[in-house]
């Protein structure tokens, strides 16, 4: 701990200190003070857009004219709810909840050694190991896969020198999930969202494991707990804010994303490509908008759901 | 720390490694496309190899200044990130005010939200106010969606941290601002690194959110995009990105670093 020059705090300037003195007897001001400039930008900013956004999505587009009509009205709703949009919808949801289940299981046990097993210095390098691909760029590892997914590239010729050719064009062959090759289809897409997100998954899991107490654990298996029942009943159950915390991340990004199908999808569109493709080149914001109140419903249940599990403790 | 006296099982071992595998190995794969003489397609193995990409890369100034936008709008949206989010967290962390989880939600939601919410609500927002595409519209976006960053390091150290440090400053005479230099800032300085590192990263990283701020301008991410939808020259991309690792590199290092020598 450094030590705290004394001297240099029995000189200071009179002004400040009675500034400091001030503001620690009033200390509703000095709270207003320090939370007005984060309010300013998040509520008028952010929120402000955001109240933006929800008006346009009450407004509708003239089919005869192309225009915005800036009247209240529910149509756009209704054109909201159309077969194929609520098939988006649904696919969407599917893909974020396959995301972040196979990105819950394989994070787990990375960072259930991270926390558990390593040393000191492994420890270390593997955080690195996982903050690594978080900060390289995310089109950069979106695109990677591009390379690898490749009907020519990389994960084709392995499949070929491992004589699998015949599990792949089955697997390709189904319905849904299957395309001409992996970079066109729901495969390769769940593939790479599942690589892109993980990190998110692995570092809030890891934290909520770094805080079980060492104490703990060992009061498990001295009272005659074996180690498996000791990481059902106490581990587990200890980590689950943090695959929670984790599952907000994977779960938020996959629903928003419309990079990642743009390049791997086929012509079925997720929420993101609807909403990127209705304000650009349709040109219908209002139904934009009305799009984007589907993601922030379900993302408001999600977080209230979260907040109850504990999870945002753990974030 | 003691190290723990039992060894972990194989199995554990071995899906750590994969997940390691998993997450590096796509990397390895750009780097060595970068080198390939095969410009317009991605046969593996590459036919052959060549150094020629780097030098063609290099000479490009739309990479360059895409290069400089980017570490610009991630700097200032950084600075901003960190003031407010060490500010809130302040708040939150001392008093129980009336609203205090709300403002905890607020802080959140810019992430928790899918980012294509955060960049149309930006644009409707931007439109509106008949606002030009600017360096200070990608920032605002940017800044928003870090400020949780900082906001999360900074909160979950302060929470580890004795309340009664603070109170026996302020007992033995230092002022609030004394207090805030010698006790506080020293506690949260590698939360403040550990924060500024991600709302960094997931700045320089950001292409949806940008996408409806940015106008014309072409970030890193954005000027990667608009290469990719270009069959000629891929390997230029390619060299582009061992760049944008390579840069990025560094600070990880240095930050690693110095919060392992703080004895984090």
């Amino acid at each position: 701990m450094a030590s705290i020059p004394m001297v240099r705090g029995a000189s200071a300037p009179n002004v400040l200190r009675r500034v400091s003195t001030f503001f620690y007897r009033h200390p509703n001001l000095s709270l207003a003070l320090t939370l007005s400039l984060p309010l300013l930008w998040l509520g008028v900013i952010y929120l402000g857009s955001l109240v933006a956004l929800l008006t346009q999505s009450f407004f509708y587009l003239d089919g005869f004219t192309g225009l915005v009509k800036r009247e209240f009205t529910l149509r756009t709703y209704q054109e909201l709810f159309t077969q194929a949009n609520i098939d988006i919808m649904v696919r969407t949801v599917v893909m974020a909840a396959a995301v972040t289940v196979s990105c819950a299981l394989l994070a787990f046990p990375l960072a259930y050694y991270m926390a558990r097993y390593a040393s000191y210095r492994v420890k270390g390098l593997l955080y690195l190991g996982v903050m690594l691909p978080l900060w390289s760029s995310y089109l950069v590892r979106v695109y990677s896969w591009k390379l690898i997914l490749a009907q020519e590239g990389l994960f084709n010729w392995v499949i070929q020198q491992l004589g699998l050719t015949w599990l792949l064009n089955w697997l390709l062959g189904l319905p849904v999930i299957g395309g001409s090759s992996l970079s066109f289809s729901f495969l390769g897409l769940y593939i790479v969202f599942v690589y892109i997100w993980l990190p998110y998954m692995i570092l809030p899991v890891n934290a909520a494991l770094e805080r079980v107490p060492k104490s703990v654990i060992e009061a498990s298996s001295d009272l005659g707990a074996r180690p498996g029942y000791t990481f059902r009943r106490i581990i587990l159950p200890l980590a689950f804010p943090g695959v929670v915390a984790g599952s907000i991340f994977t779960f938020s990004l996959t629903l928003g994303d419309f990079i990642i199908p743009g390049i791997f999808g086929n012509s079925a569109y997720f929420i993101g490509q609807a909403v990127y493709s209705q304000q650009g080149s349709a040109g219908n914001i209002p139904l934009a908008a009305a799009f984007t109140v589907i993601p922030i419903v379900i993302m408001t249940i999600y977080l209230t759901t979260a907040k109850r599990l504990g999870a945002f403790e753990a974030l | 720390m003691v190290m723990t006296t039992n060894r972990a099982p194989l199995g554990l071992k071995l899906a750590t490694i994969g997940g390691l595998v998993f997450l590096h190995f796509p990397i390895l794969v750009i780097f060595l496309y970068a080198f390939t003489t095969e410009e317009a397609s991605f046969t593996f193995p590459p036919p052959g190899l060549t150094l020629n990409w780097f030098p063609v890369t290099f000479s490009r100034s739309d990479f360059w200044d895409a290069l400089r936008l980017s570490l610009g709008v991630a700097a200032v949206a950084t600075i901003i990130a960190l003031v407010l989010g060490t500010l809130t967290a302040g708040a939150v962390y001392r008093s129980n005010f009336f609203g205090r989880e709300a403002i905890s939600l607020l802080v959140i939601l810019p992430l928790a939200l899918p980012g294509i919410v955060t960049g149309i609500a930006l644009r409707s927002a931007i439109n509106l106010g008949n606002i030009e595409f600017s360096f200070w519209t990608i920032v605002v976006g940017h800044a928003t969606f870090c400020i949780v960053t900082v906001y999360n390091n900074v909160i979950a150290r302060l929470r580890r941290t004795a309340r009664s440090q603070i109170e026996a400053s302020m007992d033995l005479g230092a002022s609030t601002f004394q207090t805030f230099r010698y006790v506080v800032l020293p506690n949260i300085a590698t939360a403040l690194l550990a924060g500024g590192m991600l709302a960094f990263a997931l700045s320089f990283d950001e292409i949806i959110v940008t996408t409806f701020t940015a106008g014309q301008q072409q970030t890193l991410p954005i000027w990667i995009f608009s290469q990719l939808v270009r069959p000629r020259d891929r390997p230029v991309t390619n060299v582009a990105a061992i760049f944008v690792i390579a840069t990025t590199l560094l600070p990880i290092l240095l930050a690693y670093r110095f919060t392992r020598d703080s004895g984090e």
